[in-house]
Formats: C-alpha cells, sequence, structure tokens
C-alpha cells in the first residue's frame, strides 16, 4: 500500500498538471481549488512514506515492476521522506497563498498556464528527491528547471533576460550532470545508485570516476546558487512573480543541496568524498565566499525581494559548509538547516509578495508605519528575521549550532568565524528592515497631516495571510522540537560512517 | 600516443564540439547564437553517449527472425548497447523543450526591447534605469 | 545533592510569557485589564519563586527538563541557591516595577504601551530563564532572547537618539552574543556537557591556552551586558529608555544577566581551583577594579542623573565581578549578596529620577536645587539608597562592602581592598551633592515650594524598595532569606573547590 503512495507523490501532481489547462478553458477560477487540492495528495503520502520508513525502514516502489538495477527504482530512506515532506508541505503553503498574489501579477489569461507550470516545476522537485536512478535524476531535474524557465519568464520587467540567462547556464549544469551520468555508465553499467554505491568503491581511483565526480558537483553547484556559480540567481529569483520566488527560493536550491549531499555520501561511499577528492575544503571556502558575498550584496540593497535573494546566496552557503565539514553534527546541521531554511526563505518571500500585493512596494525605505497596516504580517515578518539573525528559540538557531559544532569539530575557525559573521550581517540586514516598519519615520515628509491616526488596519486577505502566519509558527514550533527531529529523522539520514 | 588519441577520436570530438557550443554561449553577443551554441553542447553530450555504446562488428540490437530456443546464448558483444540510445531519445526530448522555452523567452525580450544583441539589451536596460 | 523534579520552574518562567500574549491580546482599548495582566503575573510569579525557597534552603536543587536536543544538549532548568537569589530579585522587583510602570507611563500618556508592556513581561520571562538554567545552552537561548526583548524597550521613544542607542545595544550585544555562542560549542566540544557544576567542570579538559581563550570569550561576551569596560558604551546610551526600563533592566535584569553570567563562567563551568592555575584572574581582578575606579570618575562628571546612575550602575557591577574573581569565601558571599543590595538601591535610585521626570521634569543634577521640600518622600528614598550604596551602616550596601573587603584581605590583595575603598568614596562623591542640592539649597525659581509629590503609583514602590534596602541591611535574612541562600552557594563552590 505504501509503496503506491510513493508512485502517487509523482503521478498526481504531474497527471493533475495535465488537467490544469482543461479546467482552464472551461472556468478559470477552478484552476486554484483543483491545484490545491491536487496537492494535498503528495503531502499526505509524504507523510504517509515517512511513517514508514520511520516505523520499518527503508524501503522501494519498482516503477513498472521492472526490478532493478534494470528498472528505475524510487528509493526511500530517511533523508528523502524527510526532505519529501518538506517540499510538499512548502508546496502546498505556497499553493494556498498564491491565489489573490497571482491574479494580481499576472494577466488572466495565464493564470491557467502558470498552475500546470506550477505542479510541473513541484512534481520535477518531488521527482528529483525521491527517486534512486541517476538517470531518471536527469530528466526531473529538467522538467523542474524548464518549468522553472518559463515560471520565472512570465514575471516582470527584465524576467525574460533573467530567464534567459538561466537556461543557458541551467543547461551547461544539465549537461554537465548528464555527463557525469554517461562517465559513471561507461565505467559501471548501471544507472542505480544502490547498485553504483556497490560498484564504484572497487575504482575509487579510476580517473573516469573522478571526472565523473567532477562533473556532479560543477553541476550541481550551478543549480544550487553557489558562489562563484551563482550569477543566475539574483535576476532570475527576483524578477518572477512572488509566488513562484517563494517556490524556487525555498525548494530549488534546498533540493540541489539535497542531491549533492546524496551524490556525495550514497552515491559515492563519503570515504571517497572526504579522503579521496580534494573536493571539501574547495566547496567549503566557496560557500564560506558565498555566506560573506551574498551578505555583502543583500547589505547594499534597498528592495526588500533583492536583500533576500542575496540572502538566499548566502544560505545556500550554510548548508554547504555543513556539508563540506563532513562530521556528524555539520551534516546534522545541513540537514536541519535544508528544512529551517525552506521554511523561513518560503515565509519571507511570502511576506514580502503580501507586502508588494498591499502596498505595492518592496522598497524598505517605504515601509512606515507597515506595522499598523499589516500587523500580523509584520509579526510573522519579525519572528521570521530573529530566527534569520538566529536567535533562540526560532529554529534557525539550532541549525547554527549545530553547523558550528560542525565546524568545530573539524576545526576549521574561518568557517565558524564566517557563519557568525553571517549572523551579525542578518541582523544588521533584519533590523534595519524592523526599524523602517516599526519606527516612525526619522524625517517624516508628511508629517503634518498626523497620519499616525489615519492608518487604518488593511491586511493581507486570507489566503495570504494564514500560510504566512502558519509558516511563522512552524519557525518557533521547528526549533522547539528540532531536538525531536533530529533524533527520530535526521540522525538516520546522515551517513552512519560519521 | 598518437594510436591513442585516434584510438579514443569520438571523446575528441564530442569535446571539441562542447567547446564550439560553450564558446558560443560565452563569447557571442547575439542571443541566438548563444541559443544556437546551447544546442550544440547538447548535441555533443548526445552524441558522446550514441557513441559510447558503439561496439566492433556489432549490430542492431534486435533478435533477428528465427528462433531462439531454450538454452541457446545471445551473444553480447554482437549487438550494440541499446540503453544510451534509450537515455538519450529523453534527452534529446529534453533538449527540445529546453529549445522552445529558450526561443519562447527570446521572442518575449525581442517584443519588449526590439532586439536580441546583448549589449544593446543592457544598455536600453540601463538607460531605463531597471 | 538532593534533586527535586518539579515543574514549578517552567511555571514560573512562562506565567509572564502568557501574560505577555494577554497583553497584545487585550491591547490599547481596554488598558486597566491589560495591566492587570502585568500584576497577576508579577504576584504569581514572585509566588512561585518564593514558594521554592524552603526546598532550596534545605540544600536541595530543583529541577525540569524540557526537551532534550541531543545527548548532552538539554533545554533544562535546574535551581540552585545561586539561581534561586537572582530568580528572586528579579521577580519580586518586578511587582514593585510593574506598578511603578503603570504610574510612569500614564503620567507620561506614553504611546505604544501595548508594546511597553508586552516587551516587559518576554524580559522578565527570559531572566527568570536566565536565572534558572541547568545549563549553558538554555542560558544562551534566554540571554539572546533577552537582548531582542529589551530592544522595544531601549528604543521605545522613537527618537533618532532611541533608535541610535537601539542600534548600540544591538552591536554590542549581538556581537558577544555570537562569541558566547562560539565558545559555548567549543565546551560542548571539549567535555561533551554544558550543564554549571558548583565549583566548574573544564578542568583537565584542554590546554591552559585554549582555556584562557575560552575565558576571555565568555569574559567578552557576557561583560558587554555587564558593562566591564570597555564594553559599557552600549549602556549610558541606552539611557534613553523610559526610567522603569533603566531601573528594571539596566540595574537589575539585564545587566544583572551579564554578571550573573560572568559569575556562572567564573564559578561554575571553570571553577575558583582552574582560575587560580591558569593565573589569569589576577589580570581579570585588575581589569575589573580599573571599571570600578574610572566608572566611578565618569559619573562624577556627568550632570544628567540617569548617566550618572548608569555609571555608578557599571561601578557597581565591576565590584560584583571583583569580588568573584578573587575567589575566596569571603569576597564570594560578598559578590553574590550584592547582586541583591545592589538591585534594591539602585532600582529606588532609578526610581526617583523616574519620578523626578515625570512630575518635575527635571533630568539634571544641577536642576534639583531645593526638590527636596516638594518631593520629600521622593528624595529622601534617594538619601537612604544613596546612603545605602556608599556602604554606610545599618543599609545593606555595608553589608557587601565588608564582605568584599574581607575577602580582598582573605586573597591577600591589599591592592583591591583600596580599591572598594575608593569606590566607596566615589559614590559619597557623586551621589551626596544630589542629596545635600535637594534638601539644603536654595530652591530654584520652577521648584514648588510646599508638597507636591508624584503619582502615588510611583512613589509607594520606591519608598518600599528604599525601605527594604534598610531592612536588608539589618536583617539581611529578612522575608526570603538572601543571605542564608548566599551561604549556601557559596558552599556548594567552595565545598567542591
Amino acid at each position: 500500500m505504501v509503496e503506491q503512495f510513493a508512485a502517487l507523490i509523482i503521478v498526481a501532481p504531474l497527471i493533475a498538471s495535465l488537467i490544469v489547462p482543461l479546467i482552464g478553458w472551461r472556468q478559470k477560477r477552478l484552476c486554484y481549488p483543483w491545484v490545491v487540492a491536487v496537492l494535498v495528495v503528495p503531502f499526505i503520502c509524504s507523510l504517509g512514506v515517512l511513517n514508514t520508513v520511520l516505523t520499518t525502514g527503508k524501503f522501494s516502489y519498482r516503477l513498472g515492476g521492472w526490478a532493478p538495477p534494470w528498472g528505475i527504482e524510487y528509493a526511500i530512506d530517511h533523508l528523502n521522506a524527510f526532505v519529501l515532506v518538506i517540499v510538499t508541505f512548502i508546496s502546498l503553503i505556497i499553493a494556498v497563498y498564491s491565489k489573490k498574489s497571482v491574479e494580481k501579477e499576472l494577466a488572466e489569461e495565464k493564470i491557467a498556464p502558470f498552475y500546470t507550470l506550477f505542479l510541473l516545476l513541484v512534481t520535477g522537485l518531488l521527482g528529483i528527491v525521491i527517486t534512486g536512478d541517476v538517470f531518471n535524476l536527469f530528466v526531473f531535474l529538467e522538467i523542474s528547471s524548464l518549468s522553472c524557465y518559463a515560471l520565472i519568464a512570465i514575471g516582470e520587467e527584465g524576467a525574460p533576460t533573467a530567464a534567459f540567462n538561466y537556461v543557458i547556464l541551467g543547461t551547461i549544469a544539465a549537461c554537465f550532470y548528464l555527463l557525469g551520468v554517461g562517465y559513471l555508465y561507461i565505467a559501471t553499467g548501471s544507472l542505480n545508485m544502490a547498485d553504483l554505491a556497490n560498484i564504484l568503491p572497487s575504482m575509487y581511483h579510476s580517473k573516469v570516476i573522478l571526472v565523473a565526480f567532477a562533473f556532479f558537483t560543477v553541476s550541481l553547484a550551478i543549480k544550487g546558487g553557489l558562489f562563484p556559480l551563482h550569477t543566475w540567481l539574483p535576476d532570475a529569483y527576483y524578477t518572477a512573480p512572488s509566488v513562484v520566488s517563494a517556490l524556487i527560493a525555498s525548494l530549488m536550491t534546498k533540493v540541489s543541496a539535497y542531491v549533492m549531499i546524496r551524490v556525495m555520501f550514497t552515491v559515492f561511499q563519503p570515504h571517497f568524498s572526504v579522503d579521496i577528492v580534494p573536493v571539501l575544503p574547495i566547496l567549503g571556502w566557496m560557500a564560506v565566499f558565498a555566506i560573506l558575498f551574498g551578505g555583502i550584496k543583500a547589505l547594499a540593497q534597498t528592495d526588500l525581494k533583492r536583500m533576500l535573494v542575496y540572502i538566499v546566496v548566502a544560505e545556500v552557503g550554510y548548508i554547504i559548509i555543513g556539508v563540506s565539514v563532513a562530521n556528524r553534527m555539520g551534516l546534522t546541521g545541513a540537514i536541519l538547516h535544508i528544512m529551517n531554511d525552506a521554511v523561513m526563505v518560503a515565509c519571507l518571500f511570502l511576506i514580502v509578495g503580501a507586502i508588494f500585493y498591499k502596498t505595492g512596494t518592496r522598497d524598505i525605505n517605504k515601509l512606515h508605519y507597515l506595522n499598523k497596516k499589516m500587523p500580523f504580517t509584520m509579526a510573522a515578518f519579525t519572528i521570521t528575521a530573529l530566527s534569520m539573525v538566529g536567535i533562540p528559540p526560532a529554529c534557525g538557531f539550532f541549525s547554527k549550532w549545530y553547523l558550528i559544532l560542525g565546524t568545530i569539530e573539524a576545526g576549521q575557525w574561518v568557517y565558524a568565524a564566517a557563519l557568525l559573521c553571517s549572523s551579525l550581517i542578518n541582523a544588521v540586514l533584519f533590523f534595519r528592515v524592523i526599524e523602517c516598519a516599526y519606527l516612525k519615520p526619522l524625517n517624516p515628509v508628511n508629517a503634518h497631516t498626523g497620519e499616525t491616526h489615519m492608518i487604518q488596519r488593511d491586511e493581507a486577505p486570507l489566503t495570504m495571510l494564514a500560510p504566512i502566519v502558519i509558516m511563522a509558527a512552524l519557525v518557533i514550533l521547528l526549533g522547539m522540537f528540532s531536538g525531536n527531529i533530529i533524533s527520530s529523522i535526521i540522525q538516520f539520514a546522515v551517513p552512519a560512517s560519521f | 600516443m598518437l594510436d591513442y588519441v585516434i584510438s579514443k577520436y569520438n571523446f575528441w570530438i564530442y569535446v571539441i564540439l562542447m567547446m564550439i557550443g560553450l564558446y558560443a554561449m560565452i563569447g557571442k553577443r547575439n542571443l541566438i547564437k548563444k541559443l544556437i551554441g546551447m544546442n550544440i553542447f547538447q548535441s555533443a553530450v548526445i552524441l558522446f553517449y550514441v557513441s559510447i555504446s558503439v561496439k566492433a562488428g556489432a549490430t542492431v540490437p534486435i533478435l533477428s527472425g528465427h528462433s531462439y530456443g531454450h538454452g541457446e546464448l545471445i551473444e553480447v558483444a554482437k549487438y550494440l548497447n541499446p540503453l544510451p540510445h534509450v537515455l538519450m531519445l529523453t534527452a534529446i526530448v529534453v533538449s527540445i523543450a529546453t529549445t522552445g522555452v529558450a526561443l519562447a523567452t527570446l521572442i518575449l525580450i525581442y517584443r519588449r526591447y526590439n532586439t536580441l544583441e546583448e549589449d544593446e539589451i543592457l544598455k536600453i536596460r540601463r538607460d531605463t534605469g531597471v | 545533592m538532593d534533586v527535586v523534579y518539579s515543574s514549578r520552574p517552567l511555571w514560573a518562567v512562562l506565567v509572564s510569557m502568557i501574560a505577555a500574549f494577554l497583553i497584545l491580546a487585550t491591547g490599547e482599548k481596554n488598558r486597566n485589564i491589560r495591566e492587570s495582566w502585568t500584576i497577576i503575573a508579577a504576584f504569581v510569579k514572585f509566588f512561585i519563586v518564593a514558594s521554592m525557597v524552603p526546598l532550596i534552603l534545605q540544600g536541595k536543587v530543583i529541577e525540569y527538563t524540557i526537551i532534550t536536543f541531543y545527548p548532552g544538549l538539554l533545554l533544562q532548568f535546574r535551581i540552585d541557591a545561586f539561581g534561586m537569589l537572582f530568580g528572586l530579585i528579579a521577580s519580586s522587583l518586578w511587582i514593585a516595577t510593574s506598578f511603578y510602570s503603570i504610574g510612569y507611563v500614564r503620567g507620561l500618556k506614553e504611546h505604544a504601551q501595548t508594546r511597553y508592556f508586552f516587551a516587559f513581561a518576554m524580559c522578565l520571562t527570559s531572566t527568570i530563564g536566565i536565572a534558572f538554567s541547568a545549563n549553558l545552552l538554555t542560558f544562551l537561548i534566554f540571554y539572546e532572547m533577552l537582548t531582542i526583548a529589551t530592544y522595544p524597550l531601549v528604543i521605545h521613544s522613537e527618537s533618532p537618539e532611541a533608535v541610535k542607542g537601539g542600534r548600540k545595544y544591538l552591536t554590542y550585544t549581538l556581537t558577544a552574543g555570537c562569541v558566547l555562542l562560539f565558545a559555548t560549542g567549543m565546551i560542548y566540544y571539549m567535555t561533551g556537557t554544558l550543564d554549571f557544576k558548583a565549583g566548574g567542570f573544564l578542568a583537565g579538559s584542554g590546554s591552559s591556552s585554549v582555556l584562557i581563550m575560552l575565558f576571555a570569550m565568555f569574559i567578552f561576551g557576557f561583560g558587554v551586558k555587564a558593562g566591564i569596560m570597555p564594553m559599557h558604551e552600549w549602556l549610558p546610551t541606552a539611557m534613553v529608555a523610559p526610567t522603569p526600563v533603566s531601573a528594571l533592566l539596566h540595574a537589575v535584569a539585564v545587566v544583572k544577566a551579564g554578571v550573573f553570567g560572568c559569575l556562572r563562567v567564573i564559578l561554575y563551568i571553570f571553577g575558583p581551583n582552574l582560575l587560580h592555575n591558569l593565573g589569569i584572574w589576577l589580570i581579570m581582578a585588575y581589569i575589573v577594579s580599573f571599571t570600578v575606579i574610572v566608572a566611578g570618575f565618569l559619573a562624577l562628571g556627568q550632570d544628567h542623573l540617569k548617566r550618572r546612575l548608569a555609571f555608578s550602575t557599571v561601578n557597581n557591577l565591576a565590584m560584583i565581578i571583583l569580588g568573584a574573581i578573587l575567589l575566596t569565601k569571603s569576597s564570594m558571599t560578598g559578590a553574590i549578596i550584592h547582586m541583591a543590595n545592589h538591585a534594591f538601591m539602585k532600582i529606588t535610585l532609578f526610581f526617583c529620577a523616574g519620578a523626578l521626570h515625570v512630575k518635575a521634569h527635571k533630568d539634571y543634577v544641577s536642576q534639583l536645587d531645593g526638590i527636596g521640600r516638594q518631593m520629600p518622600m521622593t528624595m529622601g528614598a534617594f538619601a537612604i539608597a544613596a546612603i545605602g550604596l556608599s556602604g554606610i551602616p545599618p543599609m545593606n550596601g555595608f553589608i557587601s562592602k565588608w564582605f568584599l573587603c574581607m575577602g580582598a584581605l582573605e586573597a591577600n590583595q591589599i591592592i583591591f581592598l583600596f580599591v572598594f575603598f575608593t569606590s566607596a568614596m566615589l559614590d559619597v562623591a557623586f551621589l551626596f551633592p544630589v542629596i545635600y542640592n535637594s534638601f539644603f539649597k536654595k530652591p530654584l525659581d520652577d521648584v514648588t515650594p510646599h508638597f507636591d509629590e508624584a503619582p502615588m503609583l510611583m512613589v509607594i514602590p520606591l519608598t518600599i524598595t528604599a525601605l527594604l534596602s534598610v531592612v536588608f541591611g539589618i536583617a539581611p535574612d529578612a522575608f526570603v532569606h538572601f543571605f542564608s541562600i548566599t551561604t549556601i552557594a557559596v558552599q556548594n563552590i567552595m565545598g567542591v573547590g
């Protein structure tokens, strides 16, 4: 029964996405409830799958009944069951949120195509996470990327150019991935991850394998937006419609990070990635620069969304640092941060979307009195901002804590310094926004009107507000219960050899 | 050494093609040319896959007409490996889709800026302050 | 040591958090209901805390585990004598401050009162959390919460200087927080535990250079809030906050949290023996002595009353840390009891400054000539607290000074005896002129020559805290057994060390 759940996670949104245009053709308003209803299915299925993994351990689903390594296998262990729940949950929340924002930002005839692509993107992301086959992963990678290109291109001014840049770089990344798969296939004759993991150790010193590994790393670094291969990311994420930004900023980079963990520590053994290839220090230093670069660029922005986009660049660095220290604590932090960051970033982008929906601006300096206009939204923003800074008991503190423990254990003081620095940069970034939104303007332009009393509450509509509040509550709850999450899920997701 | 280079000629060809594609993507200012470069890049990878399934003296992996009864062995060396070809069918579909999406964005770009030269687009964007 | 498992510590922490959200929900429209939440929470909190005193006096500790994060990483409360002392100070003074705050914000018709009371309640939640923390991680979590909860109070007036003060406050404290986070991580990595242990647990877990570095990081991290020079800069700047905030937070909760942290590090993480062996205690003692003296002199130069009191706070906090770092039995007793005594005296002084601000709109020492005739109760309380702070018997300040001086002698460091003496002289020098001017000088033109006091909601709390300073001077063990608790805490530390 549960095996069928694994298939349903992919099949439901895939089939549903093909039906969206039909619905949209008859009745545009029905697209939204359809998408939300459909996305509930993978969420419930992924919970079921996670539950099964927790009780009985990992299992696999054979697509079409073909036995691996010939057939495609969906291999589900603690790590991807966990990521599946994150992806399905966040995409569901964002789908709920999407109604008003999409109606406002997109032309009416684009709504049906939008939702089609939305579901395809989610399908792609889920497929990447669930599959146990390296070539199948490529296919899903391209499904998600292609729908992502299109979704970005519907965005505002400058979106097509950003999307085109993304197409070029994304295709390079995809081709590199494909080459990596090809080299592995030449050497082993297999495409199944578990099978590869068995065959590969005997040929770890082969040049072919090394080259394949290099291709994988570069490709995933591009897809994940790791500095200095992030150049496509800021424009693409900035110009996309609010809903799309929220979805891709919170999930695309995290899923890439997941694939990186998967390739480094499942397809290849940790022993290979740590001892044979000198890749971890390189990634670690790239991550350090990503954190600093992202933070500093974010400081230079006056546009809230652009600031967040650069924060995403920095946050990718967090996860990669956790991977690159390659110890239990660090990887625990990295996996925990995949979840925490997905929730925090999604929440922040949703909030920016709501602010844009209501006020039509994203300029930090024009946010005055927003705490009176949109008290709940701003309360959610404050909570999430504090979490990004790393104030307990919000979840951001805990992933940072484990990441720092990991860097200390590895003796990587520079990584630790970068993480701490980034907290401080985030503090400056977010308190700047909070000051603007909560306090009286320091030099009021039209102070004589006595505007404080005239400000009416003007909160975002319920379909937008509810997701925001849920996410903000999660930021706290995930922090409070991070111990349970680690002890029941993440500690099994970390490779046993650590 | 020369033998070594010549014996792996398929790899050399794919690498050269890939570099041509990469050059076009980086060096050309016209977005259509970039797109063509991207296509060459993808084709290089596809050709690489196709070439690795080749075996000297082997034929297409279709079991011909008459019976292969019980106990009769199929000689693997006589047939090409079909799997890379099958994979490339998917990859070709992907590459066509990518080209389609890229062309669609190019149409959008052209409608907005009336040009496909990258430097002109950048200039227009700088002038309009976007 | 007997351990009692009880959820009372959790409730003591939670009660003000629940109140905070009730305050937020009630909002500006029903002010009386909103204020009653504060008052109820303050009393309930105090009674929960006080109800645990008998257990502590029996030498037991009270423990409650909330969440286990990871092996060795718990969110856990454990009340020992030292934590109990701090919890008692904070929760008892919150009652006084609650009444006073209501009088203050209503007297001035302050804006954003809901935010003010909300943040205040959150601050108290964090402070009690800090007091009751069983380990460094729990401590750190509440410490950071305190940092953030105080921020809205510092910037309360939303004036440019308040915003600037708030930024400075955050810069100092968040940087300190980062350093603490790293140092805590290091300790967890080195020892696999973060539990406070009377007498310390770090001995032998690392090379002396690493330990010295860690000690420096901790003292930097906690020293920022405790106002050790040169990290004290934010404290006078933060005096732009409303007076009750300065009173409770900048005399009691926030800065004492820093001092409490320093003492936890000195006595419960490193421990007297280890610090003796490392030899850093003497250097540390000189650094804080410098703070004691210089802060005293800087206070002399301030005309703004609250800034003068702020420097006096810096001076006294450094004295507490100096007492602890001298590492003798008497000096520790003096240091710990001075945490309580200083809290009562300093809050009185700040309350008086606030009363002057609300009633007579006077903020500067030079404006106070003859004000004693208009506001005799306020200035009387001020006089009592000032006398106490200078260490003159029978006030409670005398007891702490006595033990501190004894400690300096026990440690065979006569120089620190002079530090304490000089500090007492300076206290007299910068506080007594205020008393003299207000009572004996000819009134200024704008002073009402007859009795015209501040609102009763302000005067009564400050009178009570002033009287308590006297009571604790005569009977240090009155009501809540501050002195016995202190003795138990010191015994725990010295018993091991």
